[in-house]
């Protein structure tokens, strides 16, 4: 399973695990978001600490969740990224949207 | 320029090939030996190529991918992604960060990430016929420190 998801009170973390790439981003995009559906958390934490590799993909999958998650008035925190998925994150400018730690 | 080795490749334009064609290419590229942010700038850069293909290039129909890797004078890593697909009408505002022509969640920054992690892209295309990326990245040489 490439994403693992824990709900505690108001806070859904999404471990990610694997490589994020167009092929693999559809199928966390879809169990982020039925959580998030059915949660409504005031924070959601993307965990990135299983991840071996993300293209730009990847930041359509946060763009994405960060969105729904404005719609809720929540909250995004990014965290355990390699210094790949950092550069790529860099890149993209997601250090604007989300807390990164 | 001298070639000094080479591969070529074609496989299908599905998704589930892009983490094939990342893997090929990383075990080429090794023998330049790369450090592991040299070897992940190259993974990225073709993975958004790859995707490219298979989001805008095939995007209504399954084709096929064509890629080139050299070796070449220097310790340049070449590769050539090419696609017979539908061709882009305007390069100048393909290469534009955050802009796409397709909705649902691309970014917009294929060719971003690509002229951000590689020293050299170049980008031809004919409407109608296709699009070839040629990337080129030096693998700096290691400096070998003793005792």
């Amino acid at each position: 399973m490439a994403v693992e998801i824990k709900v505690k009170g108001e806070v859904v973390t999404a471990y990610l695990s694997g490589d994020i790439d167009h092929h693999s981003a559809a199928s966390m995009r879809e169990e982020i978001d039925n959580t998030i559906d059915c949660n409504m958390p005031s924070l959601l934490v993307l965990d990135f600490g299983g991840v071996s590799f993300m293209d730009s993909s990847g930041i359509g999958l946060i763009m994405g969740r960060y969105r729904a998650l404005q719609k809720l008035g929540a909250k995004l925190h990014i965290t355990g990224a390699s210094p790949q998925i950092a550069k790529v994150m860099k890149l993209a400018g997601m250090n604007k949207l989300a807390l990164i730690n | 320029m001298k070639i000094i080795n080479k591969f070529t490749m074609n496989m299908y334009a599905k998704s589930a090939n892009e983490g094939f064609a990342r893997s090929c290419i990383s075990a080429f590229a090794a023998q330049l030996d790369p450090t592991l942010e040299e070897l992940n700038d190259i993974k990225t850069a073709v993975s958004e190529a790859v995707t490219n293909c298979i989001v805008h290039a095939y995007a209504s129909k399954l084709g096929k991918i064509y890629i080139t890797a050299e070796i070449i004078e220097e310790n340049i890593l070449r590769i050539k992604i090419r696609d017979t697909g539908c061709g882009i009408e305007n390069i100048e505002l393909a290469l534009t960060p955050l802009y796409t022509t397709v909705g649902g969640e691309r970014a917009g920054l294929g060719f971003a990430v690509m002229q951000s992690f590689m020293d050299d892209v170049k980008v031809t295309s004919r409407v109608g016929k296709g699009t070839t990326v040629t990337m080129k990245k030096k693998i700096l040489p290691r400096i070998t420190v003793n005792g």
